[in-house]
């Protein structure tokens, strides 16, 4: 008799099982538009170049080890990686009122923040907080503030299927209406899974309202950089926010805009009203790393820390990340124009509207059913398609694809626009 | 009175909409409440430590091996898998939730010896971990969550960070008596006589060997004993292994106690580390193993474990694991391993039959054979805080409270001063 007789099989995580369900499918046009990776135009995984060569500094550099990191992490990669997301001007920074946590990942990051507001915010061990995520996100968030403790996560209007854009009216009613103190998740660029941010302007009224209902701002950056090409640009909505005297915290991720998916590199940047919170926060935020993880791994802190940290390397970077973004640009602009062209019924206008890596076509389930099953074009239930997955090569076959099940699969989901 | 009301008031609110917690205003902080945690006390032991200008310092409360001349060790075959690894040129492709699965694999086959019948008939499931507290965060998690509520048995003392890591995991913690201050050795009877008194499906932790803090582990047949109560209070066993081959310098007679109980019938959990054996520390590469009663039971529960992790973390870090890999799949990198392990341990058996015999020359009448029946990383010297103290202050020699050094901080051209401080404090 086993403790664990009843344990009951869990359901697989949706984005890596339809990973694997395109491994083992042997049709020969497969195509991949599932998992947020960078792929060249030759459908590989792309090392930047500036990582190997600091790798090889590092592997030649005998002064380094293996030695633990300490508990918040790689000191140079903290400030370097909170100055990347703040600007090096940040007046926050030069009030010393900013700090971070290096994470284990985004991931890590918004766990990090998730326990420490579990614990401190809106009172103490307060899980009844509510937590405000978009409709959608990242199917991981609600999981991470679940996990943290939280009891109630809700969700604010952000995609509107019908207009295929941003439900702005939707999302300020959401702001307006909410209990206050309530969390919320904000993708700082580059909308995950819908590529549709806000604009400057609608920003600023998000703000303003999230200030006067004292709603927490907690900021999820997975792709600065990736997004427009620009880490400025990228990283406008945060640093408004900062400029607007938030306390805030802001979970960054270095998975895909240094291509480091796999060293598990992230920060939480912490603002906080003035140094003396700041060292509180930190001091609290260390117990909790002690219990899950004790100290964050050091290869990939050390590669971001030498290149952020250099200026020929950090050019280098920013130009290898520019690469990236263009290309994902490029493949907008021609799956947008190859649907035109063949006619496909609908505007695809949002194809070249949305941003960064991901992108919300607005085919409904049947049709993802038909691109999967009849296809061979591997793409999530919600219509979401990773751009990097098209290639010069598939393109057209995906066009094609995305026209069949078009138009043989009408459904009340699909409204056209001329 | 209107004070009052609105008092009353506000407490209502606070309770209808629970929501509602403490008020701020654009000036005040959100985190005003919220406490300067309480400093690590082995931090403070470096930092002072640091502080200090005396040419002879030691730095004893460091749980992290240091070579003869006192500096960090890379391990030649790390180095040599770096290099290996370097030259692949490898993508960075996010790693399986469960981690990397050659490494998971030589993980288990570590730990269990490849002849293993668990390992042969499928019915483990391994995970990579963040390291050790990675490891045990996990276990306590699924535990939590599949096993709950059922309390934890620590050996009283354990590692500082074990309470911790359950507590936060929402475990409730008990102890068994372990050390025994008036031997400095194994409190046998005790821990026996206490285990037998443990509620039926409870968890046990065990370490599998170098007992962290004391350096006292059961002989073998004292383990022969503890399995069987163990098996008639049918306790659920969390092994914690975080210095195999560390300890003996041999990784099979290191992983004995692990092997035995799982040969009678024990379906145990396994955390292990690998920040000491191969000096990863800072690379987290760990492992989490579950003995099911079959491979149907392991499925579940690794689907379970990848729900666990995911929320948390997503996927481990890669860097680690590979070489760890590599050096445990390349004969030639694995003998060198061995070999750097015995090594290792051997200049702290070394230290630790130096010390003692310093002792002697110092004229001291007390026995210090526990300092050589002890073994791995740590030694519980037996000396009070008062002792501790006088060490620190007037030798500059710096380890925690409780009387535990780190045998890594000793060597051979400190010892006689170590030898010499604690003969003067304890004469």
């Amino acid at each position: 008799m086993s403790v664990f007789s009843d344990v009951p099989q869990a359901a697989p995580v949706a984005v890596f099982k339809l990973s694997q369900d395109f491994n083992n499918d042997q049709f020969p046009k497969k195509v991949n538009l599932g998992v947020g990776a960078y792929r060249t135009d030759e459908g590989q995984p792309w090392v930047l170049p500036v990582v190997k060569n600091v790798e090889k500094i590092i592997v030649h550099d005998d002064r380094l080890n293996h030695e633990y990191l300490p508990i918040l992490g790689l000191p140079e990669f903290r400030s370097s990686a909170s100055k990347i997301a703040l600007g090096d001007e940040s007046p926050a920074i030069q009030e010393n009122r900013v700090g971070a946590v290096q994470c284990l990942g985004g991931t890590g990051a918004l766990k990090m923040g998730a326990e420490f507001l579990r614990r401190f915010y809106n009172g103490n061990n307060n899980t009844k907080t509510p937590v405000y995520v978009s409709a959608p996100t990242w199917e991981n968030h609600n999981a991470v503030f679940a996990n943290a403790g939280f009891e109630d996560i809700r969700s604010y209007k952000y995609w509107d299927a019908e207009k295929r854009g941003l439900d702005f009216a939707g999302f300020l009613g959401d702001l307006e209406s909410c209990p206050q103190h309530s969390i919320f998740v904000l993708h700082a660029c580059a909308h995950n899974p819908t590529g549709t941010d806000p604009t400057h302007e609608q920003w600023k009224q998000i703000a303003e309202i999230m200030m006067k209902r004292n709603l927490f701002v907690f900021f999820d950056s997975a792709y600065q950089g990736f997004a427009s090409g620009c880490l400025d640009k990228d990283a406008w909505a945060v640093r408004y926010f900062v400029s607007m005297d938030f306390e805030m915290l802001c979970a960054q991720s270095f998975s895909k805009n240094f291509g480091l998916y796999n060293e598990r590199v992230g920060n939480l940047t912490v603002v906080a009203r003035d140094a003396d919170n700041l060292k509180r926060i930190l001091s609290q935020m260390e117990m909790i790393v002690r219990t899950t993880w004790s100290n964050p791994p050091s290869q990939g802190a050390r590669i971001v820390a030498i290149t952020l940290n250099s200026t020929e390397l950090f050019t280098e970077w920013k130009d290898n990340v520019k690469t990236m973004a263009d290309r994902v640009l490029l493949m907008r602009a021609q799956l947008k124009a190859k649907l035109q062209a063949l006619g496909t019924p609908g505007t695809w206008d949002h194809i070249t509207e949305q941003i960064g890596m991901f992108s919300f076509t607005g085919l409904n389930p049947k049709q993802v059913e038909y691109m999967v099953k009849e296809k061979h074009v591997y793409l999530m239930s919600s219509g979401r398609i990773n751009m990097c997955g098209l290639t010069t090569n598939n393109i057209d076959y995906v066009a094609e694809s995305i026209h069949e099940a078009v138009t043989k699969c009408t459904c009340q989901d699909f409204t056209t626009q001329s | 009175m209107a004070l009052l009301k609105s008092n009353k008031v506000i407490y209502c609110l606070g309770k209808i909409s629970p929501s509602l917690g403490v008020v701020s205003t654009r000036n005040s902080s959100w985190w005003g409440g919220v406490q300067m945690g309480p400093p690590d006390p082995i931090l403070g032991v470096s930092e002072a430590y640091k502080r200090d200008t005396n040419p002879k310092k030691m730095n004893l409360g460091v749980g992290a091996y240091r070579d003869d001349q006192a500096s960090h060790l890379v391990l030649s075959c790390v180095r040599k898998a770096e290099a290996i690894i370097t030259a692949k040129q490898m993508d960075k492709e996010y790693l399986a939730i469960g981690g990397l699965g050659e490494f998971a694999k030589s993980c288990a086959e570590l730990a269990l010896g490849n002849d293993n019948e668990v390992l042969k008939s499928g019915r483990n499931i391994t995970v990579q971990t963040i390291s050790g507290t990675g490891s045990l965060r996990i276990g306590a998690n699924f535990l939590s969550r599949f096993h709950g509520p059922r309390d934890v048995y620590l050996p009283k003392p354990s590692w500082g960070n074990h309470t911790p890591i359950f507590r936060d995991a929402g475990m409730q913690l008990k102890a068994y008596r372990y050390y025994d201050p008036s031997t400095c050795g194994f409190d046998f009877k005790g821990a026996l006589d206490d285990i037998s008194k443990i509620p039926e499906q409870s968890v046990i932790m065990l370490h599998a060997c170098a007992h962290n803090p004391t350096g006292v582990d059961p002989r073998p047949e004292q383990w022969k004993e503890i399995s069987d109560i163990v098996k008639k209070r049918n306790l659920l066993v969390f092994f914690d292994m975080a210095y195999q081959g560390f300890a003996s310098g041999d990784i099979d007679r290191d992983a004995w106690a692990v092997r035995y109980f799982i040969e009678q019938g024990h379906n145990i959990l396994l955390s292990q580390s690998f920040a000491k054996n191969m000096g990863l520390y800072g690379e987290r590469v760990g492992g989490f193993t579950v003995v099911c009663s079959d491979t149907d039971e392991a499925k579940r529960v690794e689907s379970q474990l990848k729900i666990l992790i995911r929320p948390i973390y997503s996927n481990p870090p890669m860097n680690g694991a590979r070489i760890a890999a590599t050096i445990l799949n390349t004969p030639d990198l694995r003998s060198l391993w061995l070999e750097e392990v015995h090594g290792m341990a051997n200049r702290i058996i070394k230290m630790r039959e130096e010390l003692v015999a310093g002792l002697k020359k110092e004229g001291s009448t007390h026995s210090w054979q526990h300092v050589t029946d002890q073994i791995g990383m740590f030694c519980f010297t037996g000396l009070k805080p008062e002792q501790v103290e006088r060490l620190t202050k007037e030798f500059s020699v710096y380890m925690t409270k409780d009387g535990r050094i780190s045998m890594a901080g000793v060597t051979s051209g400190n010892v006689g001063y170590l030898a010499h401080g604690i003969h003067a404090v304890t004469k």
